[in-house]
């Protein structure tokens, strides 16, 4: 039986001290024409080496190709030590660390993750992390209509990544909260400041400020983050935790910071495996820590004054609160922050800035080589970070289709989401890419164009 | 001793970052950082001690018996993980067109499969990436189902006084007034409080079979007939799903709409606190507000069905497609089980369970619900014990952790009193419940005879009882250098 122990001999005498003639018994209490038979969907068991062979064989039916997407998630070296300790079975098999002192792997390296997420995006306190970047920033949205009080609305451009919005509105819509999508310029690829003079007199709750945004473009995050603070409203940045080592973090936004930081962790040691788990970031500024939902672990003393760590502010959560909750998720990516905490600590914060450095650099050089392939030209003019949308003489789906036949997966295809700018394919070269890899892309792309 | 205290200035790891720095930068001066970024400078070796050594201040089900009440921890088999993070299936990008995963896309089309026949539901979608999400995204399609019809008068959803707190917290989130209903002296809903709570107000009920005071739901078809003849719908809230599997389907229930904690019936590692993942299942008049991304199947070949197959969507609720990686491991745990192991699950868990409640109760332990089978857990009260002594449950529970035990949970479900909620999964052995019902009797001889000494347990942990006042008000939840 798998995974069961138990021997005939422990099945008698356990169902002899119940009292019980057989384990069927123990069901008497459901009715028994809700009973069901067999589970005839479900197949036979497989042994370990029978799964290893199947898995395997799906395995290397979907290969490995050389990667240019990013869109939200990026391919980064993951060093060897990252998962090798995250799966150790005392973090990988242990629950949620309700029961402190037996918990205190997992509450201390959460209070260092906490510490290194606040001090990268220039916030003073961070929670334990939310399930993805794009719920965090839902999270972040009904975070700020709560401590705004009056209004119900949120600005969102429409630079911030596509699904993020989908999401945001799926959820903040529950609460009758109003999303107002801000347009962009179509030269630049940025949030259009002149589009903002049109709620001079209006009130809202926060601007949603990406940074880059979803076009791997930088914003003016200063002027918009003071901006939204004139007009009585928070600044939520929504950021790449990676491109933090290099740019200026949220909290030195404008003359204030913003008030909420929230991203996709993904880039910080979690493998891209088809969209998850990753987990999502929220820091934000001292005064809005109890609106801020999940798990916050406080460094506090034991009954002999020696440090330690527990689940605090617990009066805000679910199974304190119930329905007066400030959300109802009871979880963090526990798992994922504990490969993040280590990355960055194995990364340092040279290694870090290194890492996003030659992304930038990477990309800038990949940039290059596609415009000399011929009719490949910036979609915008704005500075980017790690990805860059260019404008192709042909349909990206046709090209990409034709790259892939090469092994490559040239990028991500733009026109879906906005077929505003024709035939726009997003391109990401992160650290992972060598020189023979950039110019091995050009070649197939010179071909693909051809 | 924290990471930040083993930093010293300019170390680094040379093997984990690019050797020279990058040779360009177009980024403008004005948007460059300023401050320094306070992570750790420490080498790899310090990296891997100091989380080498914070792991083992945790306690886990690899190291110890987990008997935690709602949170099923059973044992999580290694070839789920290794298998699920296989280098192609790791390496997939989300965005990779669907040609280039039809082997993982296989292998989640099949997962959808496996999960509608055991719960007996038309439809199920593998995107919400927590317990608490599965709820929401629930909810939101009881929502959509009413609005579509044209009906926006039911505002109300009704919740049992003994549900998880993610149960009102999500109707709440939803927009919806939460009405809430009490149990009777058997641990069942009290069928004439739900008649008195329905209506044309009502959306929804959301149920726990079994509830979490350790029992099935006797009157669940009474109760599926009176909220569906008011013209609201049903939600499983599958936590308790370990106890039943293969024995009833949430479907022949009556719910319209479930979800599936894989991180507790499907053992997906818990990992700390996550991540979950906890699929939900439609009945069929739910089909077309399903969330997206799901998996078809054409011919061969397996694509994603998205916003144009289905407009009437309640939408997106992650980033991608949820936690796949989660999936995966699900996946090949169910594989690994087949249709006998699936059977067998709740017939062990629920085996443990009532041997378990019968040993405790042989040892002097009271037992809040004496007249019902457990079901995959059962509950102390340790109410006349704390009147006699003053020993609290919690006081028990850190005791317990002396003895090389988790606690069970203490303090939920809120109705039972000094109580304590015990789930020995199926995967324990008769010889761990029995050496975990002496240490039970120990603790019961020791606290008549060192009350105090139990009042101040844990002992022998890395640090004594926690101070949580001080933690949240003089709230300390980020280290800073010191000046």
């Amino acid at each position: 039986m798998p995974f069961i122990p138990h021997t005939e001999e422990d099945i008698a005498e356990m169902l002899a001290s119940i009292g019980a003639k057989s384990i069927e018994d123990l069901f008497d209490e459901i009715p028994d024409e809700l009973v069901s038979g067999e589970l005839t969907g479900v197949p036979s068991g497989l042994s370990e080496l029978e799964i290893t062979r199947l898995m395997m064989e799906r395995a290397n039916q979907d290969g490995f190709y050389q990667n240019y997407i990013g869109a939200g998630a990026y391919e980064h070296h993951i060093p060897a030590a990252v998962w090798q300790i995250t799966t150790r079975g005392e973090f990988y098999s242990s629950y949620t660390p309700y029961q402190a002192e037996a918990s205190q792997g997992t509450l201390q390296l959460l209070y260092e993750y906490q510490s290194m997420m606040a001090s990268l995006t220039g916030m003073d306190v961070s929670n334990a992390s939310m399930y993805d970047g794009a719920t965090a920033l839902a999270e972040a949205a009904l975070m700020a209509v709560r401590s705004h009080k009056t209004s119900r609305r949120i600005l969102i451009p429409k630079t911030v990544h596509p699904v993020y919005r989908q999401v945001v509105r799926a959820i903040v819509s529950n609460q009758k909260i109003e999303v107002v999508e801000l347009p962009f310029n179509t030269q630049t690829g940025q949030l259009d400041p002149a589009s903002l003079a049109q709620f001079a007199n209006d009130e809202f709750a926060a601007l949603v400020i990406p940074q880059p945004n979803f076009f791997g473009v930088l914003e003016q995050a200063d002027a918009l983050t003071d901006w939204a603070h004139s007009k009585n409203a928070l600044a939520i940045g929504v950021v790449n935790p990676t491109a933090l080592a290099l740019l200026t973090p949220p909290g030195e936004w404008g003359s204030k910071g913003a008030d909420i930081a929230v991203g996709e962790g993904q880039p910080l040691g979690i493998p891209l495996s088809s969209g998850g788990p990753y987990f999502g970031f929220m820091a934000c500024k001292n005064e809005l820590v109890r609106q801020m939902p999940g798990r916050i672990i406080g460094r506090t003393t034991d009954l002999d004054g020696k440090e330690g760590f527990v689940l605090t502010l617990q009066a805000r959560e679910q199974h304190i609160r119930r329905s007066k909750a400030t959300s109802n998720i009871c979880t963090n990516q526990g798992l994922m922050v504990t490969a993040a905490t280590i990355y960055m600590s194995l990364t340092g914060p040279e290694g870090l800035r290194r890492i996003a450095a030659q992304s930038h650099a990477n990309t800038l050089d990949l940039v290059e080589q596609l415009e000399k392939t011929g009719g490949v030209k910036r979609t915008f003019s704005g500075p980017t970070f790690h990805e860059t949308a260019l404008t192709l003489p042909k349909p990206a789906a046709d090209v990409l289709a034709k790259l892939k036949q090469k092994g490559i997966l040239g990028g991500f295809d733009l026109h879906a989401h906005y077929p505003e700018l024709g035939n726009a394919l997003l391109v990401c070269a992160t650290e992972t890419k060598t020189a023979a890899d950039l110019q091995n892309y050009a070649s197939a792309l010179k071909q693909a164009l051809g | 001793m924290l990471i930040f205290e083993h930093s010293r200035k300019g170390r680094r790891n040379y093997t984990q970052s690019p050797a020279t720095p990058a040779s360009k930068s177009a980024i403008p001066q004005n948007l460059l950082r300023k401050s320094k970024v306070l992570l750790p400078e420490v080498s790899e070796m310090d990296t891997v001690r100091h989380y080498t050594r914070l792991s083992q201040k945790n306690f886990s089900i690899d190291t110890e018996f987990y008997p935690l009440g709602s949170c099923t921890m059973k044992y999580n088999p290694r070839a789920c993980n290794s298998l699920a993070m296989l280098p192609q299936f790791i390496s997939r990008h989300p965005l990779a067109p669907e040609d280039t995963g039809q082997g993982f896309l296989a292998c989640m089309y099949e997962l959808q499969e496996i999960l509608k026949s055991v719960t007996g539901m038309a439809g199920v979608s593998l995107t919400p990436m927590a317990g608490a999400q599965g709820e929401l995204i629930g909810v939101m399609m009881i929502r959509a189902y009413h609005e579509a019809r044209g009906d926006f008068a039911r505002t109300e959803i009704i919740v049992p006084d003994a549900a998880h707190g993610t149960n009102p917290a999500t109707a709440v989130m939803c927009g919806f007034k939460v009405v809430e209903i009490a149990t009777d002296k058997d641990g069942n809903v009290d069928l004439d409080a739900l008649k008195a709570a329905v209506g044309p107000q009502t959306a929804g009920l959301m149920l726990t079979n079994p509830s979490t005071l350790g029992v099935f739901e006797k009157n669940v078809a009474e109760m599926s007939r009176v909220v569906h003849a008011a013209g609201g719908l049903l939600y499983y809230d599958g936590a308790n799903l370990n106890a039943v599997l293969g024995k009833v389907k949430p479907g022949d229930m009556g719910f319209d709409v479930i979800h599936i904690n894989l991180h507790k019936t499907f053992s997906t590692p818990h990992g700390g606190g996550g991540p979950g993942s906890a699929p939900v299942g439609v009945a069929e008049r739910l089909l077309p507000f399903m969330p997206i991304p799901i998996v078809a199947k054409e011919g061969d070949t397996y694509r994603w069905v998205t916003e144009k197959d289905k407009p009437q969507s309640i939408g997106r609720l992650s980033a991608h497609m949820g936690n796949a990686g989660v999936l995966l491991r699900a996946y090949i745990y169910v594989r690994l089980l087949g249709m006998q192991g699936m059977h067998r699950i709740s017939e062990f868990a629920t085996l443990n369970a009532n041997y378990l409640m019968a040993e405790l109760r042989k040892a002097g332990f009271e037992i809040a619900y004496p007249n019902r089978r457990a079901s995959h857990e059962f509950i102390v009260t340790m109410k006349d014990i704390k009147d006699k002594t003053g020993v609290t449950a919690m006081n028990l529970a850190k005791r317990l952790l002396d003895k090389g035990y988790h606690a069970p949970t203490t303090y939920f479900p809120l109705l039972v009193p000094e109580c304590l909620l015990i789930e020995p999964a199926e995967t324990e052995s008769k010889e761990t419940l029995d050496a975990f019902v002496v240490s039970m009797k120990e603790i019961l001889s020791e606290i008549e005879s060192q009350p105090d000494m139990v009042k101040g347990a844990p002992h022998t942990m890395p640090v004594r009882k926690l101070d949580d006042v001080k933690a949240a008000r003089e709230l300390d939840l980020a280290w800073k250098p010191s000046a």
